[in-house]
């Protein structure tokens, strides 16, 4: 019986899973929940120059063989995280794990085919009739989730009893889990929405509203951006956020033509991953009054940095202040939260004039 | 008459001489700016973030030593040449950035093969823009690729040639926007030249072969430039006795494709990776000891 394993990010192990487990008929491992040591040990054998979310995956795919992972599952686009998949695969062989590594997305494509042919290959047992009926139903559950998470960032700085958000979602993900199907999920999302909208909040009329922009990994992945959602809502501040795995895989294809049409003063083309999104959503974020935008990104992320020279000119030219973070293995906590202190500091001041 | 300004930096090498041509053609006076210099490097730093590569800086300090200089700057965008064969995304962002950085006029045109848009039409929107019609733009066309074709291949023929010479080879698998700058290759080649090595540069091979031949080290990657270095290696690496893998820090896509590719080869290789701080004497010592070590032959 083969052991499938997956990398991390944010919530979306619930659906990944939920799907695998039921689309195949193998053992599933879930790696354990990312720690410092989890991206010490992929910097430890990634190449040196490479964005942080493929030293974090790395480092989630050795924890996971750790605890008995033998076939891995990789998938990306839109930079070079498309071609994360090979490296990794051959860093493991290096390393002289007898691992498989399926990578879901080859070429900036699904090739279904090809992946068909890999599954055979490694002789993992799957359903095709399970895997097209719960993928439909984890799809649902990501968009679910990424409704839900969509509220909760607006007002879980204002909880009158801390924890509730959180403590709601947390049932909520344990229910996803169980789920049957479609009906059972439609019904839990259904509940939950209701649950978490009645969650008492008080928020005062002038809170400060700040964005968050950013490459998409250490945008949705809280470890890798050292939990800036909820250090910011622990300070009274209302949380907007676009990238979630919804708007990437369903969302984007068509946004993208709006967003360039929205930004065309500024930009002509698409400039690689979410970087012409991330443009767009500055100026959206600038003309609908916002406070402030944050912007965040692993360490050598070539298209946000292309894209941080505009962000910065249409921010000035609004008079928006923006904060670039630029997240490696390396960071220092510290260093972090006083900027960003100093940054909500300076938003305050500029709310009270 | 209107001046074209030419930045020399990362589309130049691929595009530069087929420009000329069409420029030559429909005798347009144009500018290219100077092998980059150390003041080129900083005012590149000046504009550019701190992050991006070291090719990618001194590509803006070419295009601010070109801007009081010319009426418009040409920078195209580089896309895809359909979608196994994509380009970096600073090929993606170049125009946009200069752009948003600089007051300029640009004349702009897009590659991505996916969508049907290449370099014919291009150049034809580019003389339609400078007052030229289609039919002129055509011959123009047709002169610079064809004139272009010709010096390429003559230069493929040379550096094919050399994989039989009978001194110690090395190819130098680079970016030709690296292997050819003033800071960043140009001082290798000079040392490796000075001590009797035949140097084979991995930009001067034919990609119709060199692109399908990268599949027997790589079966996903999807840029074009990586492919066509992977594929030159692999055309040559039974006649040289050694690799150097230059990069500027820190290019996407050379750190996954170099690391794979030096973890499969088993042939003598040393990785350079410049940023805007490398000295020389630093990349000397490693390039003598390199040179001793396959000289020796062990």
């Amino acid at each position: 019986m083969h052991k499938i394993s997956f990398p991390l990010m944010g919530d979306y192990n619930v659906p990944i899973e939920f799907l695998l487990k039921h689309a195949f008929k193998e053992e599933i491992i879930m790696p354990p929940p990312i720690t410092s040591k989890t991206i010490e040990l992929g910097t430890k054998y990634s190449p040196e120059f490479v964005c942080t979310p493929f030293k974090y995956t790395l480092g989630t795919m050795l924890e996971a063989i750790e605890k008995g992972a033998d076939t891995l599952i990789q998938m990306g686009g839109g930079c070079r995280y498309g071609y994360y998949g090979e490296v990794q695969d051959q860093i493991l062989k290096d390393l002289g794990y007898n691992v498989t590594l399926i990578n879901l997305v080859t070429k900036g494509k699904v090739d279904i085919r090809r992946i068909v042919k890999e599954l055979k290959e490694t002789g993992i047992k799957y359903s095709k009739l399970k895997a097209i009926y719960y993928g439909f139903i984890a799809i649902k559950m990501v968009k679910y989730m990424d409704i839900i998470d969509d509220y909760i960032r607006e007002n879980i700085g204002f909880e009158v009893k801390d924890g509730s958000f959180e403590t709601l979602k947390f049932k909520m993900l344990n229910d996803f889990r169980q789920v049957k199907s479609y009906l059972e999920l439609k019904k839990l999302y259904r509940y939950y929405l209701k649950e978490i909208q009645n969650v008492p909040i008080r928020k005062p009329d002038k809170c400060l509203k700040i964005g968050i922009i950013g490459e998409l990994y250490t945008v949705m992945e809280p470890f890798s951006n050292y939990f800036l959602e909820k250090e910011l809502s622990q300070n009274q501040i209302e949380i907007k956020r676009f990238t979630n795995v919804h708007y990437l895989l369903f969302e984007k294809k068509h946004k993208i033509k709006k967003y360039l049409k929205y930004s065309k003063k500024y930009i002509k083309y698409q400039m690689g991953a979410d970087a012409a999104d991330n443009i767009a959503r500055t100026k959206y974020l600038c003309e609908a009054g916002y406070d402030g935008i944050i912007h965040i990104k692993s360490s050598f992320c070539t298209p946000e940095i292309g894209a941080m020279p505009i962000i910065n000119k249409i921010a000035s030219e609004y008079e928006t202040p923006v904060l670039f973070f630029s997240f490696d293995a390396n960071t220092s906590e510290t260093g972090i939260k006083t900027r960003l202190e100093a940054f909500y500091d300076m938003l305050e001041m500029r709310k009270e004039k | 008459m209107t001046k074209v300004g030419i930045a020399r930096g990362i589309f130049y090498y691929y595009y530069g001489d087929i420009w000329k041509n069409f420029f030559d053609y429909l005798k347009v006076p144009y500018i290219i700016s100077p092998n980059t210099n150390k003041e080129i490097m900083e005012n590149g730093m000046k504009y550019a973030n701190d992050e991006m590569c070291l090719a990618f800086k001194t590509y803006l300090g070419h295009v601010s030593y070109l801007i009081d200089k010319c009426d418009y700057l040409i920078i195209p965008r580089i896309d895809n040449y359909k979608l196994d064969n994509q380009t970096c995304t600073n090929f993606l962002s170049a125009y946009d950035i200069v752009k948003n950085t600089f007051d300029i006029k640009i004349l702009n045109y897009n590659i991505a093969l996916d969508k049907h848009q290449n370099l014919k039409q291009g150049l034809i929107n580019i003389g339609k823009q400078l007052g030229f019609s289609k039919e002129q733009s055509k011959k123009a066309y047709k002169y610079a690729v064809g004139l272009y074709k010709k010096d390429r291949a003559r230069d493929i023929t040379i550096n094919m040639g050399k994989l039989n010479s009978n001194k110690t080879k090395i190819l130098l698998l680079a970016h030709p926007y690296n292997t050819y700058d003033d800071l960043i290759g140009r001082d290798i080649i000079k040392y490796l030249n000075a001590n009797n090595i035949e140097v084979i540069f991995s930009d001067k091979f034919d990609d119709k072969i060199t692109n399908k031949l990268s599949e027997k080290i790589t079966k996903d990657l999807y840029f074009k430039y990586s492919k066509d270095n992977i594929g030159a290696l692999i055309y040559a690496k039974d006649k040289i006795d050694g690799v150097i893998f230059l990069s500027a820090f820190p290019c996407g896509p050379d750190s996954l494709t170099n690391e794979l590719v030096m973890r499969k080869i088993d042939i003598p290789h040393i990785n350079l990776v410049l940023d805007s701080n490398s000295s020389f004497t630093g990349i000397e010592t490693r390039l003598e000891s390199f040179i001793d070590m396959l000289k020796g032959g062990f």
